[in-house]
């Protein structure tokens, strides 16, 4: 009973949260909308048993993803009531083929919900093990079996990393960095001079 | 009543299906289209996860940590993309881009 209950609010908020993400008129709203979601999703999978994927959920997206949307909405100062002109304009189309889209789903769900979904069954290879945790699980999985596709991703990662280093970053005319082989190369002797000043007398520098 | 896969992949479709509508409602405003794109992602996670739950087998779930990775990585470049193109044009309008036609 609890769990239906908990299950229609997770999944009532996510949709509705999704569905304000793409409507909201303010991109600052449509990403707060978004990490609405992700947290109602969070708890979803928390009510399958998922909890490392729910906790991964909350960090890699509230935590970063949603973040990095953040600053790049209120980083550039952009006129969005400009961009939203066509939104009118394309409702009926987008509409029409989310119905579609949708009517597809329901059509192939009603076809296979006959009998009910017939569950394939699992090789077993990566079965739940009764006597760990989920975390513990995922692990032994994750550095065991997938070792190698675990390592890719990473190097996926990296690659991205890179990537936006590297298209973002730019050149800039007037600054003056610092340059640590002058200031190394750079002897007391260039930089400091020893003046007797005589009395009455200024010292030229 | 009990709470079958059907449920979640009731939900999972109408997340993916309000993805696709949010790209096609905000087709200038790329910031909104990439997060469309984050929750049609978000969709499949959910779907990858209950199948993983109600099969009792994990790698649906190690799937869904990579497909978190990818979302992750295009979130990153996206955005990087996005600022450089904010850049050059002064607007992010994106249903007239056309100059990288060569």
């Amino acid at each position: 009973m609890i769990t239906a209950l908990a299950f229609y609010l997770f999944a009532g908020l996510t949709i509705l949260a999704g569905a304000l993400t793409i409507l909201a008129r303010n991109p600052v709203h449509s990403v707060l909308w978004l990490i609405m979601a992700f947290f109602n999703a969070a708890g979803l999978m928390v009510l399958l048993g998922a909890e490392f994927i729910a906790m991964l959920l909350v960090i890699v997206y509230v935590g970063a993803v949603a973040v990095l949307f953040l600053f790049v909405v209120m980083m550039l100062n952009i006129d969005f009531a400009e961009l939203r002109a066509g939104f009118v304009r394309n409702f009926p189309l987008g509409i029409a083929v989310a119905l579609v889209l949708l009517a597809e789903i329901v059509i192939g769900l009603g076809a296979v919900g006959q009998g009910g979904i017939v569950l394939g069954t699992a090789d077993g290879s990566a079965a739940v093990p009764a006597d760990m945790s989920n975390i513990k699980a995922i692990g032994m999985l994750l550095y065991g079996k997938y070792l190698f596709l675990f390592e890719a991703a990473g190097i996926l990662l990296l690659v991205a990393l890179v990537g936006a280093v590297v298209l973002t970053h730019r050149k800039r005319a007037g600054v003056r960095p610092q340059s640590v082989p002058r200031q190394n190369a750079r002897r007391p002797q260039d930089a400091t001079v020893n003046v007797k000043p005589e009395v009455g007398k200024g010292v030229s520098l | 009543m009990s709470i079958g896969i059907e449920h979640y992949v009731v939900v999972s479709s109408i997340l993916f299906v309000l993805g696709v509508l949010g790209i096609f409602l905000n087709r200038k405003n790329v910031i909104i289209i990439l997060m469309a794109i984050e929750l049609i992602l978000l969709s499949v996670n959910i779907n990858l996860v209950a199948f993983s739950s109600f099969l009792g087998d994990l790698t649906g779930q190690v799937f869904a940590m990579f497909v978190l990775t990818v979302a992750a990585g295009e979130a990153a470049v996206g955005l990087a993309i996005l600022v450089i193109y904010f850049r050059d044009r002064g607007t992010i309008a994106v249903d007239d881009v056309s100059h990288m036609k060569g």
